[in-house]
């Protein structure tokens, strides 16, 4: 074993514990920062994976902007009514999402997969190439994303805009 | 080097952990951030595979999701806060009549 | 290997060395330029056998040593595991930044050459933006944490201030980025050491003569650009006139009214060490680094002909010299700047970041775009 599968099996733990955390603690501001945890870990696997801009990207849109909005939000609100907990709602839930782990592992490691990474080039995963690709092969959905935020933006502000 | 299949399972994993909270957890909040660890299962899933088949497309698909999770987030919270206000609570159940 | 790894190790401490310390200098020459301002004897106390005129070295053992003698307080209600991880996020934050921040070009070293950089990454000033944005959760948990209303809404105003300052900060430096073609710091600070004279066309003979002796500094280049990174540094360091997460005479002490003892002296410092590193990627970004005009790698170049030859080891004393003074200098111009304006409102906070850097920032990327066309 070398030091990336090593490396590979400490994250996957942590990922999941904080991921667990995320959905099973009690109190909300506790699972937003065990996303941020998660998040920031998944920043590290990208990195791994040669895509060090998506890494930082991940890092500066996930942790640096969601997630600050979502505390924001969870402060500004403030709730204190605890959520009621319903035993068999609980259960049942697991269970299906466990199958649905089940089946997922089942199809996705069915043998086919490529156990060995094609070599990549020194500059994949640059900067460079990403905007490369970004802006010929994909230039269409570039400019859409763009009129999306437009929309989420105007969106988000007649939405939350108290009235006068 | 990590075989593929351990970065698919792990997302695999990830991914039911958040439909479990989508499911079981009664607070708004939470079950938008369980859809947020949901969209990142699948953005580990495009980064394995742009990593395996050394594919640029992998990333930039990843780009636009980030954009999309963005939007949902800010649109998502926004709708919380305007629900809250009226309501007084986060919870999902007590938000299934169409007037108030 | 070995030895690699020992020269990123020196480096790493030589920069943390200077930084924390010049972080614990900054904090004595505050009290005392306040001093100075408000025409008082300031910051005498700390006086070891008479020698309160040492005050800077006094100060820099004492006021340590007075923080972690206190008690360390944590609010009973409150959260001692977040209480505690919050100002470590907002120290740790503050100081792996100036990790990609050049503080010399190459030195060589008989076979070994050595960047005189932490670490070189070829996604540098993203990094510092990443690592700036995770800033924000030293006071936000730091806040919650504390189960005060007074620091929830310090943590409120905080979070909505650094979010919308971080865009602009972001959106300003894309001219930079845009005319040395790169992201990597130390690859820009290396693009300010030619003359704008090899940036003009050969028509453009006038130019070329006056403006185009000037080194090709961010600040000849992009103005603009500078005063927006400015204002958007100031507004992410937290201090007056953008202080309002803080802001004592409506919010106690806003998000760290709960710290005390050893506590509060690490979001002090951290404070301090965000004041160096906005400095630091000020110097890099728009005054040439660790660049001196007309100072080539043997040596000065001027441009009425003149040379003067230098060795290697003196040219890297006076990049790393001209680099600390930089840094030095826009630490003060911060500090200054503390004791010159009143606060704003949080209204005008809003609408400055919003309403103006953001449109300004946008037309100076549109602007510079054009400019690079036409010269090309």
């Amino acid at each position: 074993m070398d030091a990336s599968v090593i490396l590979f099996y400490v994250i996957s733990v942590l990922l999941v514990l904080s991921s667990l955390m995320v959905v099973f603690l009690r109190n909300v501001v506790h699972c937003a920062l065990a996303l941020v945890v998660a998040l920031f870990l998944i920043a590290i696997l990208f990195v791994m994976l040669h895509a060090p801009m998506v890494g930082v990207l991940q890092v500066l849109v996930y942790a640096g902007a969601i997630m600050v909005l979502f505390l924001f939000v969870i402060m500004f609100l403030n709730p204190t009514a605890s959520e009621p907990r319903r035993k068999l709602w609980w259960g049942f839930g697991s269970a299906a999402a466990l199958l649905l782990a089940a089946s997922l592992a089942a199809l996705l490691s069915n043998g086919e997969a490529p156990a060995d990474p094609v070599t990549a080039t020194e500059t994949f995963g640059s900067p460079e190439t990403l905007a490369k690709s970004l802006f010929t092969d994909f230039v269409l959905p570039f400019e859409i994303t763009s009129v999306l935020l437009l929309v989420a933006i105007i969106g988000a502000v007649v939405l939350a805009k108290r009235e006068p | 080097m990590v075989p593929l299949d351990y970065y698919l399972i792990l997302s695999a994993v990830i991914f039911a952990i958040g439909v479990i909270g989508v499911l079981v957890r009664r607070n708004l909040i939470v079950v938008l951030m369980s859809i947020e660890l949901m969209l990142n299962a699948v953005n580990l899933t495009f980064i394995a595979f742009s990593r395996y088949l050394a594919s640029m497309q992998g990333q930039v698909v990843v780009i636009f999701v980030m954009a999309v999770a963005a939007a949902e987030a800010v649109i998502g919270l926004a709708i919380v806060i305007s629900v809250f206000r009226h309501r007084r609570t986060l919870d999902p159940q007590e938000m299934q009549l169409l007037k108030w | 290997m070995i030895v690699d790894i020992g020269i990123v190790a020196v480096k790493a401490f030589l920069v943390l060395f200077m930084v924390l310390n010049l972080a614990g200098i900054l904090g004595w020459i505050e009290r005392k330029g306040s001093a100075l301002i408000q025409d008082r004897i300031g910051a005498n106390r700390a006086s070891v056998f008479g020698f309160a005129g040492m005050g800077l070295i006094n100060t820099l053992i004492a006021d340590p040593l007075k923080f972690l003698t206190k008690e360390d307080f944590v609010p009973p209600e409150g959260d001692k595991f977040l209480h505690t991880l919050a100002p470590c996020m907002t120290l740790f934050t503050a100081l792996v930044t100036f990790a990609v921040i050049p503080f010399g070009d190459v030195l060589v070293l008989g076979e070994r050459v050595i960047n005189l950089q932490v670490a070189n990454l070829n996604i540098g000033i993203l990094y510092v933006f990443a690592i700036g944005s995770l800033g924000v959760y030293g006071i936000v948990i730091g806040a919650w944490a504390s189960n005060n209303k007074f620091s929830l809404m310090g943590a409120v105003r905080g979070s909505a201030q650094m979010i919308s300052y971080e865009v602009a900060m972001g959106l300003s430096v894309i001219g930079i980025l845009m005319v040395f073609g790169t992201l990597e710091l130390q690859e820009i600070a290396r693009g300010q050491g030619t003359l704008i004279r090899d940036m003009l066309p050969e028509s453009a003979g006038f130019l070329r003569s006056t403006v185009g002796r000037l080194p090709a500094w961010g600040i000849f280049l992009q103005p603009l650009a500078f005063l927006l990174f400015f204002t958007a540094a100031v507004a992410e360091t937290k201090r007056i006139p953008f202080d309002l997460p803080e802001a004592e005479s409506e919010l106690v002490a806003g998000y760290h009214v709960e710290y005390s003892g050893g506590k509060f002296l690490m979001f002090f410092a951290g404070e301090f060490a965000e004041i160096v590193t906005a400095a630091g990627l000020m110097t890099t970004l728009f005054f040439g680094g660790w660049q001196v005009p007309y100072l080539m790698r043997d040596g000065f170049h001027f441009p009425w002909g003149e040379a003067v030859v230098l060795p290697h080891l003196a040219v890297t004393a006076l990049q790393v010299g001209a680099f600390t003074l930089k840094v030095i200098f826009f630490c003060w111009l911060q500090i200054l700047l503390r004791w010159s304006v009143p606060r704003f409102r949080y209204d005008q906070v809003m609408r400055l970041g919003w309403k103006m850097l953001l449109p300004l920032a946008l037309l100076n990327v549109i602007v510079t775009a054009i400019v690079i066309i036409a010269l090309q």
